[in-house]
């Protein structure tokens, strides 16, 4: 389990009016399974219809209904355990958490405390410079989700869309390892980054199809270390849970917020209560959400309507087979393979989308370094600014930009004039080679053509040449005129060394 | 375990049934005697046991990820004290 390949980041310490003080964060991240229907029902998982039309009588908890499981959901299930390098539980069973709220009509949400269907896994978080910090999962459960309400459309009334009831989440939990709301910020990128990349969530964090409670509490310097040796959680303060955030900006804010509170009621010789707070992004602050204290009796118990859940070995190896690559290895063998810069790759890999579309440029292009540089100064650049397109609505397709790269490499174009050819793809399509052949864009690597040229810059202007005789420096004005008499086109490189020879004759 | 009227009053509460206060004592009265019962079953031996969870061996069954059930908005709301515009309208629980 020891990473050897990173240092360890230092975790952030907080100056308090009677020394300093450490944060330890743990996470529950809520990620909706991405399947076509329900964890038990055939309803629709679909994001933004109709109220209440995504709805079957088992999720409005109408009485007599029975729950039938969806396997899908047991697969993604799976297929996240084993890309977070988990071991996979064959048995598992559902317990039924008690709580009444409107938005979950059957009264209790159906959930795994006892056997969850995932075990201990980890997540390496890489933090820039070298470091990350290898965060363990401690487990992974399968749930349904909530409804939802809307409490602005009436003054005296909430309304209530079971939509989203009986949606599958994954609750993934992680051990007290975070140490900074930087750190957690990027723990929750690389979290979201893997499942997209298996396929298990979308990661859409707007619609909060990725949500994530945090908990928070302070401790002395030195009282950590002794946690991680002993496991013992009296080592730790008392922690607080903030939940429900969906924005990676607003887990730092909270998270920092949530410390300083700590720390100043621990200064006043207060003491922390465990509880639930939420965090007020208008205010920046956390409040604690007295209403949910006396719904925490959740009296679970094992959900009779439910057998065990029982799966077999050779099934979870077949799923496994199946997974695709995943970030941390195609980020490695993107440097191994094409000699990328760690951040290049970094970029490349941080959607599987992106890394795709560079892999099938290099293809075209048949240089990796290149297409690194085209794909992430040119082309993201170029979406960027065209109403921050998604890169599969490139109007350049990586055949094209691999295109455009190999003339550049045969000598055919200059680099120069391959900014102006991208921009043509980019705005008009076609093959960079046709265009190149019809608009005339080749690049003159003729000495002759370039010689003439030069000759007569030299001729028209004798008193520059007598000062760059003198001074080398200037060389470029007559190499930056040549450029121009010849639109661009000439070869840089013969441009220089003619220059070079012409001075110095 | 033994039931007091305290948390007779609590159980009512979270299983949001409105007791009177007069029935409290009686109706902890009555969880007792239930759990008393119950607890006899702690006399058998099930040393080395395996948990039961099924009369006859049965497997889980499982569905397919499709879509069967669903838009059928005005008889999932048949039932419902108050709709409007095709919410459940519920008393405000807003925190």
């Amino acid at each position: 389990m020891l990473d050897t390949a990173h240092t360890t980041p230092t975790p952030k310490t907080y100056a308090g009016a009677t020394g300093d003080w450490e944060i330890v964060i743990g996470m529950e991240v809520h990620a909706q399974v991405s399947t076509r229907s329900k964890l038990f029902s055939g309803a629709s998982t679909l994001f933004g219809a109709e109220p209440n039309s995504n709805v079957a009588f088992v999720d409005a908890g109408m009485p007599g209904m029975l729950p039938v499981i969806n396997e899908e959901c047991v697969a993604q299930a799976v297929r996240t355990g084993l890309g977070l390098k988990a071991e996979i539980n064959l048995t598992s069973a559902f317990d039924r958490k008690n709580y009444f709220y409107p938005d979950l009509p059957q009264g209790y949400q159906i959930s795994q405390l006892y056997h969850p269907i995932v075990g201990e896994g980890e997540v390496l978080v890489e933090l820039g410079d070298g470091a990350a910090r290898l965060v363990r999962i401690e487990r992974i459960h399968l749930e349904q989700d909530a409804g939802k309400s809307i409490h602005d459309m009436d003054p005296n009334m909430s309304f209530v869309d079971l939509n989203r009831t009986g949606v599958a989440l994954m609750e993934i939990v992680s051990r007290p390892d975070i140490r900074s709301p930087e750190e957690a910020a990027a723990y929750v990128v690389k979290l979201r980054q893997i499942l997209r990349y298996l396929g298990t969530c979308d990661g859409n964090m707007q619609n909060g199809n990725l949500r994530a409670d945090v908990n928070v509490s302070v401790c002395r310097p030195g009282q950590y270390e002794k946690y991680q040796e002993s496991q013992d959680f009296s080592h730790l303060g008392t922690r607080c849970e903030i939940k429900n955030m969906n924005s990676m900006r607003f887990i730092q804010a909270a998270i920092e917020v949530e410390a300083k509170r700590q720390i100043a009621i621990i200064e006043d010789g207060g003491e922390i209560d465990q509880e639930t707070r939420l965090y007020d992004p208008d205010k920046n602050e956390t409040r604690s959400m007295r209403s949910k204290e006396e719904a925490h009796d959740y009296r679970y118990f094992p959900d009779p309507d439910l057998l065990p859940l029982e799966i077999e070995q050779d099934w979870v190896d077949a799923l496994g087979a199946a997974l695709p690559e995943l970030p941390d290895a195609k980020k490695a063998r993107f440097i191994g393979d094409y000699g990328l810069s760690d951040y290049d790759a970094s970029v490349l890999t941080a959607e599987a989308e992106n890394a795709a579309y560079f892999e099938a440029a290099v293809e075209a292009a048949g240089d990796g370094k290149l297409a690194a540089n085209w794909v992430i100064n040119d082309l993201f650049g170029a979406l960027k600014n065209d109403g921050d397109k998604d890169i599969t609505e490139s109007p350049v397709t990586p055949a094209q930009l691999g295109g455009i790269i190999k003339l550049i490499k045969s000598d055919v174009i200059s680099g120069k004039i391959a900014k102006d050819l991208f921009e043509i793809v980019y705005n008009e399509g076609g093959e960079p080679a046709e265009i190149v052949e019809a608009r005339g864009m080749k690049q003159v690597t003729d000495t002759g053509a370039i010689e003439a040229a030069l000759n007569e810059i030299i001729a028209a202007n004798p008193a520059q040449v007598e000062k760059a005789k003198e001074n080398p420096k200037l060389a470029g004005w007559f190499v930056g005129q040549v450029m121009k008499a010849t639109g661009g086109k000439a070869n840089p490189k013969a441009v220089n060394e003619l220059v070079a020879k012409k001075l110095a004759g | 375990m033994s039931i007091d009227t305290e948390t007779a009053r609590r159980v009512a509460k979270l299983a949001r049934i409105a007791v009177p206060e007069e029935e409290l004592p009686a109706l902890a009265g009555e969880f007792n005697a239930i759990l008393g019962f119950i607890e006899q079953l702690g006399e058998v031996d099930v040393e080395g046991v395996e948990p039961m969870v099924s009369v006859t061996p049965q497997r889980l069954p499982r569905r397919d990820d499709v879509v069967t059930d669903g838009d059928q908005q005005a008889r999932v709301l048949a039932n419902a004290p108050d709709a409007r515009e095709g919410f459940f309208a519920v008393p405000k629980v807003v925190e």
